[in-house]
């Protein structure tokens, strides 16, 4: 089901920063994400694609823990961070979601300064010794981000008044000033335009430098273009998963294959 | 006839329209529904409204033109020489309006026959004592002018009504015919029917604004009436409210202003700290079946009508504050069970209903996104709700405080029981003190006088009160919208 030895050899140089065994995930009654196995490199963008409602969505949420703010849904089977079970009893979610931070489908900036919607996790998490330290952090966050030349003359307006691409920007500046490890992107640009879209793209690439991007999307064009590895979904099981290049030129499956060009959906 | 019997048979003529206008609508389809215009029952009820509406709003109209223009006639009989102001005058027309009554009366009973009724005089019968045996009490003799004016009354009356009847069984026919007469396959009945609909929403709209308006003016009126009485200087700024009927009374209202401020002052402290918490709790942590069960439960107390309140100040909370502050518990603040402590107590509990509902559903208006925008960056639920929930929800809170204010302050049976009729200017809480309500309650209870200041003071109180609850709410409103954030 993974891909070729050849292809794994070459990718095997970067070191496994998540790596997901059996991973069972239930609704209530539903079995929403059956027996998923996955390996996540550091550095690396990669890439959850499938149809509506194929649970990679839910697998993504699993990574930080999300989904325990869902009460009927249910994780079974094992993630490890770096080693580590993240289910384990010891570990605390809200400490886990700090090193493997999010960006949501929609824009979501607090309503608040944008100085304060990048200060935000900083100050919770006590990373920031004194004003001047936070102020480098939220200066480097946002150069980060990509939208800092925007925003550097009016740090203390409102987040929510910028445009839907800019605060999507600021999004990931802030969820890139907890120093995560890993970042978790759902549909970041689903809402975007776009110019907006090529601004994000533009962005993740650039991330990937420091952390591992997980992102999910409906758009083929956008896993291809940003992420390194790709993973498909289909009816809750991770069908196929290798590099980017493989999956869309010479997919092992056939139901990749059908979904890439648009049979199935 | 009466006007309840033309009313139904202005009804009873829309029913028949309605049978008639479906029919008629009916048959010029050929029986096809497919064929109409609109659906059966539309011609039906353009047919009926077509007769119903207009002949009644020509019957009400008539019944509220009538009785002036009649009494206006009437009044001319009157010779000039018979009063010397307006106020006599309508004592007159009051006699005349009984005279007439006991005659329409007296014709009921068979006492009098409808010839006699209308020329009696006075001359040659005792009106007075014929009246009586029928059960119709006149104060004085009935003296010549005011009998044949009460005749006339009666003619006029008696002509104006057969014109009416006939008028709107006319118009109700007119309406019936000419509708029927419009309906076939092509007309728009459903067109015409709704806008009959939108005038009908129209009219429950501006009926409850013109009533506003007319409880406003009211207010004014006496109001000015007050201040041409007493100068408004010392009613805004004195000190001293001690009012007495025998005259010489000082009607300040700056002791009644401060016991409501202060009254109310206690019961936001109490109220708003207590409901936000538990909107916090309902909204945020509470299971659904907890929430299920305890958000009724909380708004059980808004059903309490506030004369319980009051009881449950005077007989539960005054007792055991005494019991704590007064001469037992050593303490020796509290004098009596009626305070400011006690009713603004009570109000809290009362305002936490109304704090923690508003409250809740404001919280819950904030989107989970931003939760999960908060919970993503690793904040636990109380960061959550203390530095990303609250300051979204907070203009909508501001909101619903200063709306429970203005509740606070219009409150009267709590503080008639629970806070005393004493009013002072105090700072300790455990003196009893009296609001600005409470007051309007004792000057317009018992036999007042409405020419005098001491009752009419009552209206400007109320005016003032009515202008502060204004203030309050229009700018609670502009607090919600202008900080209100637009979320998609």
């Amino acid at each position: 089901m993974y891909d070729s030895p050849n292809s794994e050899a070459k990718i095997g140089q970067k070191a496994i920063k998540i790596s997901a065994n059996k991973v069972q995930v239930y609704y209530g009654d539903t079995h929403a994400i059956k027996d998923v196995d996955v390996q996540i490199e550091d550095k690396t963008v990669t890439a959850f694609i499938g149809p509506s409602g194929c649970g990679k969505s839910t697998f993504l949420r699993c990574l930080n823990r999300m989904n325990d703010t869902i009460d009927i849904c249910r994780v079974e089977g094992e993630i490890l961070l770096d080693g580590e079970d993240i289910y384990d009893k010891r570990v605390d979610p809200v400490q886990l979601r700090a090193k493997v931070g999010m960006v949501f489908q929609k824009p979501n900036p607090f309503p608040k300064s944008i100085y304060d919607n990048i200060a935000y996790g900083p100050r919770i998490h006590g990373l920031a010794r004194s004003k001047a330290d936070l102020d480098d952090i939220v200066e480097k966050s946002l150069r980060r981000g990509a939208i800092w030349n925007e925003v550097k003359d009016r740090l203390h307006a409102p987040g929510t008044g910028l445009s839907g691409g800019q605060q999507q920007r600021l999004c990931i500046a802030r969820a890139i000033a907890t120093e995560p490890e890993v970042l978790l992107m759902d549909e970041p640009c689903s809402a975007l335009d776009p110019i907006a879209t090529g601004q994000v793209e533009e962005l993740i690439d650039e991330l990937r430098e420091n952390f591992s991007v997980v992102i999910v999307t409906h758009s083929m064009q956008q896993a291809a273009r940003v992420s390194q590895k790709t993973a498909f979904f289909h009816l809750g099981n991770l069908v196929e998963y290798g590099m980017t290049g493989q999956i869309f030129t010479n997919p092992n499956d056939p139901r990749t294959e059908s979904y890439i060009t648009g049979r199935i959906g | 006839m009466s006007a309840s019997l033309i009313f139904l048979i202005v009804v009873a003529l829309a029913a028949v329209g309605f049978v008639l206008g479906r029919g008629r609508a009916m048959a010029s389809a050929g029986g096809d529904i497919r064929n109409l215009h609109s659906l059966p029952s539309y011609y039906a009820f353009n047919v009926a409204l077509s007769a119903l509406v207009p002949a009644l709003i020509l019957l009400v109209v008539w019944l509220i033109a009538q009785p002036a223009l009649i009494e206006n006639r009437v009044q001319s009989m009157i010779p000039q020489d018979r009063y010397a102001d307006r106020g006599e005058l309508s004592l007159i027309m009051s006699d005349v309006r009984r005279v007439a009554d006991g005659l329409d009366l007296a014709v009921e009973r068979d006492a009098l026959t409808r010839e006699e009724a209308s020329s009696i005089r006075t001359e040659f019968t005792d009106v007075r004592s014929r009246l009586a045996d029928i059960g119709v009490a006149l104060g004085s003799d009935v003296d010549r002018t005011t009998l044949t004016a009460a005749q006339r009354y009666r003619a006029l009356n008696a002509t104006g009504n057969a014109i009416r009847n006939a008028l709107v069984i006319l118009a109700a026919l007119a309406g019936l015919g000419l509708s029927l007469w419009k309906t076939n396959h092509e007309f728009r009945a459903r067109n015409s029917v709704e806008k009959v609909v939108m005038a009908l929403l129209i009219g429950a709209a501006s009926l409850a604004i013109l009533t506003t308006v007319g409880i406003v003016l009211s207010l004014i009126f006496n109001t000015v009436e007050f201040f041409k009485l007493y100068p408004a200087m010392d009613f805004f700024f004195g000190t001293t409210w001690s009012p007495s009927f025998g005259g010489g009374s000082e009607l300040g209202i700056l002791p009644l202003f401060w016991g409501t401020f202060y009254i109310s002052l206690i019961a936001l402290a109490v109220a708003v700290p207590i409901g936000l918490f538990a909107a916090v709790y309902l909204s945020e942590y509470a299971s659904p079946y907890v929430r299920g069960f305890a958000k009724p439960l909380l708004e059980v107390l808004a059903g309490i009508p506030t004369i319980v309140y009051g009881l449950f100040a005077l007989l539960t909370v005054g007792p055991l504050l005494v019991s704590v502050f007064g001469e037992q518990g050593g303490l020796g603040w509290m004098q009596g069970g009626t305070a400011v402590m006690t009713a603004g107590l009570v109000m809290g509990i009362m305002l936490i209903p109304f704090v923690s509902s508003l409250s809740d559903d404001i919280i819950n208006s904030v989107p989970q996104s931003m939760r999960d925008g908060s919970l993503g960056l690793g904040a636990t639920k109380s960061e959550t709700i203390r530095q990303v929930v609250l300051p979204a929800a907070l203009p909508g809170i501001v909101g619903a405080v200063l709306l429970a204010a203005s509740r606070a302050i219009g409150e009267t049976m709590i503080v008639v029981l629970g806070a005393g009729a004493a009013a002072r200017l105090s700072l300790n809480p455990f003196d009893a003190m009296t609001t600005v309500t409470a007051k309007i309650v004792s000057q317009l209870t018992g036999d007042a006088d409405f020419a005098s200041p001491e009752a009419l003071v009552a209206f400007a109180l109320g005016m003032t009160l009515f202008v502060i609850t204004l203030a309050l709410n229009v700018f609670a409103l502009w607090i919600v919208r202008t900080y209100r954030e637009q979320y998609e």
